[in-house]
Protein backbone atom coordinates (compact mmCIF):
# COMPACT_ATOMS: atom_id res chain seq x y z
CA UNK A 1 0.00 0.00 0.00
CA UNK A 2 1.81 3.36 -1.11
CA UNK A 3 0.66 6.23 -2.86
CA UNK A 4 0.35 5.93 -6.82
CA UNK A 5 3.29 7.49 -7.82
CA UNK A 6 6.68 6.12 -6.14
CA UNK A 7 8.48 8.69 -7.25
CA UNK A 8 7.32 11.46 -5.05
CA UNK A 9 9.74 14.06 -3.80
CA UNK A 10 11.36 13.42 -0.34
CA UNK A 11 10.75 16.87 0.94
CA UNK A 12 6.78 17.37 1.12
CA UNK A 13 6.22 21.02 0.25
CA UNK A 14 8.76 21.17 -2.49
CA UNK A 15 8.00 22.10 -6.42
CA UNK A 16 4.43 22.46 -7.43
CA UNK A 17 1.55 21.72 -5.22
CA UNK A 18 -0.15 18.22 -6.27
CA UNK A 19 -3.41 20.21 -5.87
CA UNK A 20 -4.10 23.75 -5.75
CA UNK A 21 -7.62 25.68 -4.69
CA UNK A 22 -7.82 29.40 -5.78
CA UNK A 23 -10.94 31.69 -4.75
CA UNK A 24 -13.13 29.29 -4.28
CA UNK A 25 -16.32 30.18 -3.53
CA UNK A 26 -19.81 28.58 -2.81
CA UNK A 27 -23.34 29.73 -1.48
CA UNK A 28 -25.88 27.37 -0.48
CA UNK A 29 -29.14 29.88 -1.44
CA UNK A 30 -28.52 33.42 0.19
CA UNK A 31 -25.66 31.43 2.84
CA UNK A 32 -22.62 32.02 1.83
CA UNK A 33 -20.63 29.30 2.98
CA UNK A 34 -17.15 29.69 1.09
CA UNK A 35 -16.30 32.76 0.34
CA UNK A 36 -12.68 32.86 -1.69
CA UNK A 37 -10.95 29.82 -0.05
CA UNK A 38 -7.10 28.84 -1.51
CA UNK A 39 -5.49 26.19 -0.34
CA UNK A 40 -2.15 24.52 -1.50
CA UNK A 41 -1.18 20.53 -0.64
CA UNK A 42 1.72 18.88 -1.89
CA UNK A 43 2.23 15.42 -2.26
CA UNK A 44 3.17 13.09 0.15
CA UNK A 45 1.50 16.44 2.23
CA UNK A 46 -1.10 15.88 5.27
CA UNK A 47 -3.30 19.37 5.57
CA UNK A 48 -5.43 19.34 8.38
CA UNK A 49 -8.93 21.85 8.05
CA UNK A 50 -10.07 22.65 11.47
CA UNK A 51 -12.69 25.26 12.62
CA UNK A 52 -16.04 25.62 14.01
CA UNK A 53 -19.29 24.03 12.88
CA UNK A 54 -20.55 26.00 9.99
CA UNK A 55 -17.40 27.41 8.93
CA UNK A 56 -17.37 25.65 5.40
CA UNK A 57 -14.33 22.85 5.89
CA UNK A 58 -16.44 20.19 5.19
CA UNK A 59 -17.93 21.60 1.99
CA UNK A 60 -14.46 22.27 0.83
CA UNK A 61 -13.59 18.96 1.15
CA UNK A 62 -16.47 18.27 -0.80
CA UNK A 63 -16.09 20.40 -3.22
CA UNK A 64 -12.62 18.71 -3.98
CA UNK A 65 -14.58 14.92 -4.69
CA UNK A 66 -17.28 16.91 -6.89
CA UNK A 67 -20.37 16.19 -4.62
CA UNK A 68 -20.54 19.68 -4.37
CA UNK A 69 -20.39 22.05 -7.64
CA UNK A 70 -18.61 25.56 -6.55
CA UNK A 71 -20.05 29.09 -7.41
CA UNK A 72 -16.48 30.13 -8.98
CA UNK A 73 -12.84 29.71 -8.10
CA UNK A 74 -9.83 26.83 -9.31
CA UNK A 75 -9.40 23.66 -8.71
CA UNK A 76 -6.23 21.54 -10.04
CA UNK A 77 -4.77 18.37 -9.54
CA UNK A 78 -1.41 18.08 -11.22
CA UNK A 79 -0.30 17.18 -13.79
CA UNK A 80 -2.88 17.45 -16.23
CA UNK A 81 -6.37 18.31 -14.65
CA UNK A 82 -7.08 22.38 -13.58
CA UNK A 83 -10.97 22.83 -13.26
CA UNK A 84 -12.22 26.68 -13.89
CA UNK A 85 -15.85 26.57 -11.63
CA UNK A 86 -16.80 29.74 -13.34
CA UNK A 87 -17.98 28.06 -16.63
CA UNK A 88 -20.37 24.89 -16.26
CA UNK A 89 -18.64 22.07 -15.03
CA UNK A 90 -18.58 19.15 -17.86
CA UNK A 91 -19.36 15.51 -16.96
CA UNK A 92 -16.45 14.54 -17.61
CA UNK A 93 -14.35 16.90 -15.83
CA UNK A 94 -16.13 15.92 -12.64
CA UNK A 95 -14.89 12.50 -13.37
CA UNK A 96 -11.43 13.02 -13.68
CA UNK A 97 -11.94 15.22 -10.06
CA UNK A 98 -12.95 12.07 -8.48
CA UNK A 99 -10.98 9.74 -10.31
CA UNK A 100 -8.10 11.50 -8.42
CA UNK A 101 -9.69 11.89 -4.77
CA UNK A 102 -11.06 9.31 -2.56
CA UNK A 103 -13.31 10.34 0.31
CA UNK A 104 -13.66 9.23 3.65
CA UNK A 105 -17.58 9.75 5.26
CA UNK A 106 -18.22 10.32 8.69
CA UNK A 107 -20.65 8.00 8.51
CA UNK A 108 -18.63 5.50 6.55
CA UNK A 109 -21.56 5.58 3.92
CA UNK A 110 -20.97 1.83 2.93
CA UNK A 111 -23.47 -0.20 0.77
CA UNK A 112 -25.60 -2.64 3.18
CA UNK A 113 -26.20 -4.95 0.79
CA UNK A 114 -22.46 -5.77 -0.32
CA UNK A 115 -20.16 -7.70 1.99
CA UNK A 116 -17.03 -6.06 3.28
CA UNK A 117 -15.03 -7.26 0.20
CA UNK A 118 -18.00 -6.27 -2.52
CA UNK A 119 -18.36 -2.76 -0.75
CA UNK A 120 -14.17 -2.66 -1.25
CA UNK A 121 -13.83 -4.05 -5.20
CA UNK A 122 -16.92 -2.18 -6.21
CA UNK A 123 -15.57 0.91 -7.81
CA UNK A 124 -12.39 -0.75 -9.22
CA UNK A 125 -14.07 -3.55 -10.72
CA UNK A 126 -16.94 -1.66 -11.84
CA UNK A 127 -16.13 1.75 -12.87
CA UNK A 128 -12.06 1.52 -13.47
CA UNK A 129 -12.71 -1.93 -15.36
CA UNK A 130 -9.63 -3.29 -13.51
CA UNK A 131 -9.27 -7.24 -13.45
CA UNK A 132 -11.64 -8.98 -10.93
CA UNK A 133 -8.92 -10.96 -9.81
CA UNK A 134 -6.30 -8.01 -9.55
CA UNK A 135 -8.53 -5.97 -7.83
CA UNK A 136 -9.93 -8.70 -4.98
CA UNK A 137 -6.09 -9.76 -3.79
CA UNK A 138 -5.28 -5.57 -3.46
CA UNK A 139 -8.44 -5.73 -1.08
CA UNK A 140 -7.74 -8.56 0.64
CA UNK A 141 -4.06 -7.18 0.89
CA UNK A 142 -5.73 -3.76 1.93
CA UNK A 143 -7.95 -5.69 4.20
CA UNK A 144 -5.65 -7.50 6.32
CA UNK A 145 -2.95 -4.51 6.57
CA UNK A 146 -6.00 -3.21 8.88
CA UNK A 147 -6.43 -5.86 11.00
CA UNK A 148 -10.06 -7.53 8.84
CA UNK A 149 -9.27 -10.37 6.79
CA UNK A 150 -11.43 -12.20 8.64
CA UNK A 151 -14.00 -9.80 8.28
CA UNK A 152 -14.19 -10.02 4.28
CA UNK A 153 -17.36 -11.81 4.52
CA UNK A 154 -19.61 -10.03 6.77
CA UNK A 155 -21.80 -6.91 5.98
CA UNK A 156 -21.47 -3.64 7.24
CA UNK A 157 -24.37 -4.24 10.02
CA UNK A 158 -22.18 -7.04 11.57
CA UNK A 159 -19.38 -4.16 12.45
CA UNK A 160 -18.31 -2.22 14.79
CA UNK A 161 -17.92 2.16 14.19
CA UNK A 162 -14.45 1.49 14.30
CA UNK A 163 -14.45 -1.46 12.14
CA UNK A 164 -16.55 0.30 9.53
CA UNK A 165 -14.93 3.16 9.14
CA UNK A 166 -11.82 1.23 8.84
CA UNK A 167 -13.53 -0.49 5.59
CA UNK A 168 -14.17 3.20 4.59
CA UNK A 169 -10.68 3.53 4.15
CA UNK A 170 -9.37 0.56 2.30
CA UNK A 171 -12.31 1.36 0.07
CA UNK A 172 -10.96 4.62 -0.52
CA UNK A 173 -7.09 3.21 -1.27
CA UNK A 174 -9.00 0.41 -3.55
CA UNK A 175 -9.29 3.52 -6.04
CA UNK A 176 -6.08 4.43 -5.87
CA UNK A 177 -6.66 7.97 -5.55
CA UNK A 178 -3.84 10.74 -5.77
CA UNK A 179 -5.38 12.48 -2.82
CA UNK A 180 -7.39 10.75 0.53
CA UNK A 181 -10.27 13.18 1.48
CA UNK A 182 -11.15 12.37 5.30
CA UNK A 183 -14.33 14.27 6.34
CA UNK A 184 -14.80 14.41 9.91
CA UNK A 185 -13.55 10.52 9.75
CA UNK A 186 -13.95 9.67 13.83
CA UNK A 187 -16.64 12.11 14.39
CA UNK A 188 -19.11 9.56 14.51
CA UNK A 189 -17.40 6.85 16.69
CA UNK A 190 -17.65 6.21 20.34
CA UNK A 191 -14.18 7.23 22.06
CA UNK A 192 -12.25 3.73 22.38
CA UNK A 193 -13.06 3.38 19.04
CA UNK A 194 -11.41 6.31 17.88
CA UNK A 195 -7.85 5.15 18.54
CA UNK A 196 -7.75 2.36 15.67
CA UNK A 197 -9.02 4.80 13.36
CA UNK A 198 -6.20 7.36 13.84
CA UNK A 199 -3.23 4.55 13.96
CA UNK A 200 -4.59 3.75 10.41
CA UNK A 201 -4.59 6.96 9.03
CA UNK A 202 -1.16 7.97 10.97
CA UNK A 203 0.32 4.93 9.15
CA UNK A 204 -0.91 6.16 5.57
CA UNK A 205 0.61 9.41 6.30
CA UNK A 206 4.00 7.75 7.17
CA UNK A 207 3.76 5.63 3.53
CA UNK A 208 3.80 9.25 1.81
CA UNK A 209 0.14 9.48 1.41
CA UNK A 210 -1.24 12.52 0.33
CA UNK A 211 -4.25 13.63 2.49
CA UNK A 212 -6.41 16.43 3.19
CA UNK A 213 -8.54 15.66 7.01
CA UNK A 214 -11.20 17.43 8.13
CA UNK A 215 -11.50 17.11 12.16
CA UNK A 216 -11.75 17.83 15.63
CA UNK A 217 -8.98 16.18 17.15
CA UNK A 218 -6.65 18.35 17.69
CA UNK A 219 -4.06 16.47 19.34
CA UNK A 220 -4.38 14.06 16.40
CA UNK A 221 -3.84 16.88 13.94
CA UNK A 222 -0.67 18.11 15.75
CA UNK A 223 0.39 14.45 15.24
CA UNK A 224 -0.09 13.30 11.88
CA UNK A 225 -0.41 17.09 9.60
CA UNK A 226 2.35 19.34 8.12
CA UNK A 227 0.14 21.81 7.49
CA UNK A 228 -2.85 22.95 9.50
CA UNK A 229 -5.11 25.22 7.92
CA UNK A 230 -7.86 26.74 10.26
CA UNK A 231 -11.76 28.05 8.58
CA UNK A 232 -14.15 30.18 9.81
CA UNK A 233 -17.09 31.75 8.71
CA UNK A 234 -15.81 30.41 5.39
CA UNK A 235 -12.77 32.12 4.99
CA UNK A 236 -8.80 31.07 5.83
CA UNK A 237 -8.50 32.74 8.97
CA UNK A 238 -4.75 30.93 9.62
CA UNK A 239 -2.64 28.44 7.98
CA UNK A 240 0.52 27.38 8.92
CA UNK A 241 2.93 24.29 10.49
CA UNK A 242 0.49 22.81 13.57
CA UNK A 243 3.19 24.03 15.68
CA UNK A 244 2.59 27.57 15.10
CA UNK A 245 -1.64 26.96 14.46
CA UNK A 246 -2.32 24.78 17.33
CA UNK A 247 0.71 25.72 19.37
CA UNK A 248 1.06 29.75 19.34
CA UNK A 249 -1.91 30.90 16.87
CA UNK A 250 -1.53 34.69 16.07
CA UNK A 251 -5.39 35.68 15.26
CA UNK A 252 -7.96 35.71 17.88
CA UNK A 253 -10.48 33.75 16.37
CA UNK A 254 -7.93 30.74 16.03
CA UNK A 255 -6.86 31.04 19.84
CA UNK A 256 -9.77 31.31 21.34
CA UNK A 257 -11.10 28.12 18.76
CA UNK A 258 -7.88 26.42 20.15
CA UNK A 259 -8.38 27.30 23.76
CA UNK A 260 -11.42 26.42 23.89
CA UNK A 261 -10.77 22.53 22.50
CA UNK A 262 -8.32 21.87 24.63
CA UNK A 263 -9.99 23.19 27.97
CA UNK A 264 -14.00 22.37 27.12
CA UNK A 265 -14.51 23.52 30.88
CA UNK B 1 -74.55 -26.78 0.58
CA UNK B 2 -74.83 -28.91 -1.75
CA UNK B 3 -71.39 -30.95 -1.06
CA UNK B 4 -71.56 -32.85 -4.43
CA UNK B 5 -71.69 -29.48 -6.49
CA UNK B 6 -68.90 -27.97 -4.49
CA UNK B 7 -66.98 -31.01 -5.83
CA UNK B 8 -67.63 -31.17 -9.55
CA UNK B 9 -67.19 -27.46 -9.58
CA UNK B 10 -63.87 -26.99 -7.64
CA UNK B 11 -61.75 -28.15 -10.80
CA UNK B 12 -63.39 -25.72 -13.30
CA UNK B 13 -62.90 -23.06 -10.71
CA UNK B 14 -59.47 -24.16 -10.18
CA UNK B 15 -58.69 -24.33 -13.29
CA UNK B 16 -59.80 -20.65 -13.87
CA UNK B 17 -57.47 -19.81 -11.12
CA UNK B 18 -54.30 -21.65 -12.90
CA UNK B 19 -55.22 -20.47 -16.69
CA UNK B 20 -56.81 -17.30 -15.89
CA UNK B 21 -56.64 -15.61 -12.67
CA UNK B 22 -52.56 -16.56 -12.13
CA UNK B 23 -51.00 -15.58 -15.32
CA UNK B 24 -52.85 -13.15 -15.92
CA UNK B 25 -51.77 -11.25 -12.46
CA UNK B 26 -48.21 -12.26 -13.31
CA UNK B 27 -47.77 -10.95 -16.65
CA UNK B 28 -49.43 -7.55 -15.59
CA UNK B 29 -47.66 -7.44 -12.11
CA UNK B 30 -44.57 -7.90 -14.52
CA UNK B 31 -45.46 -5.58 -16.95
CA UNK B 32 -46.67 -3.17 -14.18
CA UNK B 33 -43.43 -2.89 -12.24
CA UNK B 34 -41.71 -2.16 -15.34
CA UNK B 35 -43.86 0.48 -15.92
CA UNK B 36 -43.90 1.58 -12.22
CA UNK B 37 -39.98 1.73 -12.33
CA UNK B 38 -39.49 3.98 -15.39
CA UNK B 39 -42.70 6.19 -13.62
CA UNK B 40 -41.14 6.48 -10.49
CA UNK B 41 -37.74 7.89 -11.98
CA UNK B 42 -39.95 10.26 -14.47
CA UNK B 43 -41.23 11.39 -11.52
CA UNK B 44 -38.31 11.95 -9.73
CA UNK B 45 -36.76 13.73 -12.62
CA UNK B 46 -34.79 17.42 -12.17
CA UNK B 47 -37.16 17.90 -16.08
CA UNK B 48 -40.00 19.71 -14.85
CA UNK B 49 -42.42 18.17 -18.09
CA UNK B 50 -40.63 15.09 -17.85
CA UNK B 51 -41.91 15.01 -13.71
CA UNK B 52 -45.26 16.52 -14.93
CA UNK B 53 -45.86 13.70 -17.34
CA UNK B 54 -45.35 11.17 -14.40
CA UNK B 55 -47.51 13.05 -12.30
CA UNK B 56 -50.36 13.34 -14.37
CA UNK B 57 -50.19 9.94 -15.20
CA UNK B 58 -50.04 8.39 -11.23
CA UNK B 59 -53.13 11.11 -10.65
CA UNK B 60 -55.30 9.61 -13.59
CA UNK B 61 -54.79 5.98 -12.82
CA UNK B 62 -55.32 6.37 -8.46
CA UNK B 63 -58.11 8.86 -9.81
CA UNK B 64 -60.65 6.75 -11.85
CA UNK B 65 -61.88 3.39 -10.83
CA UNK B 66 -60.24 0.22 -12.51
CA UNK B 67 -63.50 -1.24 -13.71
CA UNK B 68 -63.83 2.39 -15.71
CA UNK B 69 -60.04 1.82 -17.23
CA UNK B 70 -61.04 -1.16 -18.08
CA UNK B 71 -64.16 -0.35 -20.27
CA UNK B 72 -62.51 2.28 -22.19
CA UNK B 73 -59.87 -0.02 -22.98
CA UNK B 74 -61.91 -2.88 -24.28
CA UNK B 75 -65.45 -0.91 -25.21
CA UNK B 76 -64.06 2.49 -25.77
CA UNK B 77 -61.28 1.90 -28.01
CA UNK B 78 -63.12 -0.04 -31.04
CA UNK B 79 -65.30 3.25 -31.48
CA UNK B 80 -62.04 4.59 -33.02
CA UNK B 81 -60.96 2.31 -34.40
CA UNK B 82 -58.79 0.24 -31.85
CA UNK B 83 -59.81 -3.20 -31.28
CA UNK B 84 -58.00 -5.39 -28.51
CA UNK B 85 -59.00 -9.23 -27.50
CA UNK B 86 -60.28 -9.64 -24.11
CA UNK B 87 -56.93 -11.29 -23.08
CA UNK B 88 -54.66 -8.07 -24.17
CA UNK B 89 -57.20 -5.72 -22.82
CA UNK B 90 -56.94 -6.91 -19.17
CA UNK B 91 -53.21 -7.50 -19.62
CA UNK B 92 -52.97 -3.96 -20.45
CA UNK B 93 -55.31 -2.48 -18.47
CA UNK B 94 -54.28 -4.13 -15.04
CA UNK B 95 -50.22 -3.03 -15.92
CA UNK B 96 -51.56 0.66 -16.03
CA UNK B 97 -52.77 0.58 -12.80
CA UNK B 98 -50.41 -1.24 -11.09
CA UNK B 99 -47.80 1.13 -13.21
CA UNK B 100 -49.67 4.26 -11.16
CA UNK B 101 -49.30 2.91 -7.87
CA UNK B 102 -46.37 0.76 -7.75
CA UNK B 103 -44.60 4.28 -9.22
CA UNK B 104 -45.54 6.07 -6.03
CA UNK B 105 -44.04 3.16 -3.81
CA UNK B 106 -41.10 2.25 -5.83
CA UNK B 107 -40.19 6.48 -5.72
CA UNK B 108 -41.01 6.69 -1.78
CA UNK B 109 -38.64 3.91 -1.37
CA UNK B 110 -35.82 5.19 -3.94
CA UNK B 111 -36.22 8.62 -1.64
CA UNK B 112 -35.36 6.63 1.48
CA UNK B 113 -32.41 5.24 0.91
CA UNK B 114 -29.94 7.49 2.63
CA UNK B 115 -28.01 10.97 1.16
CA UNK B 116 -25.31 9.48 1.69
CA UNK B 117 -25.49 6.10 -0.20
CA UNK B 118 -25.68 8.83 -3.79
CA UNK B 119 -22.55 10.23 -2.20
CA UNK B 120 -20.43 6.52 -1.90
CA UNK B 121 -21.63 5.77 -5.45
CA UNK B 122 -20.42 9.26 -7.02
CA UNK B 123 -17.20 8.67 -4.94
CA UNK B 124 -16.42 5.69 -6.48
CA UNK B 125 -17.04 7.41 -9.91
CA UNK B 126 -20.20 5.71 -10.67
CA UNK B 127 -22.57 7.67 -12.91
CA UNK B 128 -26.08 8.64 -12.07
CA UNK B 129 -27.39 5.29 -14.01
CA UNK B 130 -24.73 2.64 -12.74
CA UNK B 131 -25.46 4.38 -8.90
CA UNK B 132 -29.25 3.84 -8.95
CA UNK B 133 -28.66 -0.07 -10.29
CA UNK B 134 -25.66 -1.19 -8.10
CA UNK B 135 -26.59 0.75 -5.06
CA UNK B 136 -29.94 2.38 -4.64
CA UNK B 137 -32.55 0.16 -6.42
CA UNK B 138 -31.01 -3.06 -4.11
CA UNK B 139 -31.76 -1.19 -0.87
CA UNK B 140 -35.13 0.85 -2.41
CA UNK B 141 -36.21 -3.31 -3.12
CA UNK B 142 -36.05 -4.67 0.23
CA UNK B 143 -38.52 -1.54 1.67
CA UNK B 144 -40.71 -1.77 -1.61
CA UNK B 145 -41.69 -5.67 -1.00
CA UNK B 146 -44.17 -5.46 1.97
CA UNK B 147 -46.16 -2.11 0.50
CA UNK B 148 -45.79 -4.24 -3.31
CA UNK B 149 -47.09 -7.43 -2.09
CA UNK B 150 -50.14 -5.61 -1.24
CA UNK B 151 -50.40 -4.35 -4.55
CA UNK B 152 -49.91 -7.71 -5.87
CA UNK B 153 -52.87 -9.33 -3.84
CA UNK B 154 -55.04 -6.46 -5.00
CA UNK B 155 -54.32 -7.06 -8.46
CA UNK B 156 -55.06 -10.78 -7.72
CA UNK B 157 -58.35 -9.93 -6.42
CA UNK B 158 -59.39 -7.20 -9.15
CA UNK B 159 -58.34 -9.66 -11.72
CA UNK B 160 -62.21 -10.85 -10.92
CA UNK B 161 -63.36 -7.42 -13.23
CA UNK B 162 -61.99 -9.36 -16.41
CA UNK B 163 -64.91 -11.68 -16.42
CA UNK B 164 -66.69 -8.73 -17.29
CA UNK B 165 -64.64 -8.22 -20.70
CA UNK B 166 -65.11 -11.83 -21.63
CA UNK B 167 -61.47 -13.17 -19.75
CA UNK B 168 -62.10 -17.00 -18.37
CA UNK B 169 -60.88 -16.82 -14.99
CA UNK B 170 -61.42 -17.76 -11.70
CA UNK B 171 -65.02 -15.54 -11.09
CA UNK B 172 -66.26 -16.26 -14.51
CA UNK B 173 -66.12 -20.29 -13.79
CA UNK B 174 -67.91 -19.79 -11.15
CA UNK B 175 -70.31 -17.13 -12.17
CA UNK B 176 -71.25 -19.73 -15.48
CA UNK B 177 -71.42 -22.86 -13.02
CA UNK B 178 -73.82 -20.76 -10.73
CA UNK B 179 -76.35 -19.39 -13.23
CA UNK B 180 -76.55 -22.77 -14.80
CA UNK B 181 -77.15 -24.35 -11.51
CA UNK B 182 -79.08 -21.28 -9.45
CA UNK B 183 -76.59 -22.47 -6.45
CA UNK B 184 -75.47 -19.32 -6.15
CA UNK B 185 -74.16 -18.76 -2.88
CA UNK B 186 -72.53 -22.11 -3.06
CA UNK B 187 -70.28 -21.17 -5.73
CA UNK B 188 -69.57 -17.70 -4.90
CA UNK B 189 -68.35 -18.62 -1.27
CA UNK B 190 -66.60 -21.44 -3.44
CA UNK B 191 -64.80 -18.80 -5.20
CA UNK B 192 -64.18 -16.37 -2.37
CA UNK B 193 -62.45 -19.47 -0.28
CA UNK B 194 -59.91 -20.45 -4.02
CA UNK B 195 -58.87 -16.24 -3.72
CA UNK B 196 -58.00 -16.70 -0.70
CA UNK B 197 -55.85 -19.44 -0.66
CA UNK B 198 -53.72 -18.11 -3.53
CA UNK B 199 -53.75 -15.18 -1.59
CA UNK B 200 -52.37 -17.39 1.55
CA UNK B 201 -49.66 -18.53 -0.81
CA UNK B 202 -48.77 -15.08 -1.67
CA UNK B 203 -48.45 -13.68 1.41
CA UNK B 204 -46.17 -16.89 2.37
CA UNK B 205 -44.03 -16.09 -0.67
CA UNK B 206 -43.87 -11.95 0.76
CA UNK B 207 -42.42 -13.64 3.70
CA UNK B 208 -40.11 -15.43 2.51
CA UNK B 209 -38.68 -12.84 0.48
CA UNK B 210 -38.19 -10.10 3.07
CA UNK B 211 -36.55 -12.84 5.07
CA UNK B 212 -33.80 -13.18 2.11
CA UNK B 213 -33.63 -9.62 1.93
CA UNK B 214 -33.40 -9.34 5.39
CA UNK B 215 -29.97 -11.06 5.19
CA UNK B 216 -27.80 -7.58 5.45
CA UNK B 217 -29.71 -5.77 7.80
CA UNK B 218 -29.41 -5.53 11.51
CA UNK B 219 -32.41 -7.08 13.80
Amino acid sequence: MSPTDPAAPATPGAGTPLLSVAGLRKSFGDHEVLRSIDLEVHRGQVVALIGPSGSGKTTVLRCLNGLETPDAGRVAVAPDLALDFGRPLRKRDRGALRDRSAMVFQHYNLFPHMTVLENVVEGPIRVQKRPRDVVVAEAERLLERVGLADKRDSHPFELSGGQAQRVGIVRALAMQPQVLLFDEPTSALDPELVGDVLTVIKELSDEGWTMVIVTHELAFAREVSDHVVFMDGGVVVESGPPAQVLGAPQQGRTQQFVRRLLNPF
Amino acid sequence: MDWDLVRSSLWPIVRGALTGTIPLSLASFALGLAIALVVALMRLSRIGLVSWVARVYVSLIRGTPLLVQLFVIFYGLPSVGITIDPWPSAILAFSLNVGGYAAEVIRAAIQSVPRGQWEAAHMIGMSHGLALRRVILPQAARVSVPPLSNTFISLVKDTSLASLILVTELFREAQQIAAFSQQFMTLYLEAAVVYWVVCLVLSSCQSVLERRLDRYVAH
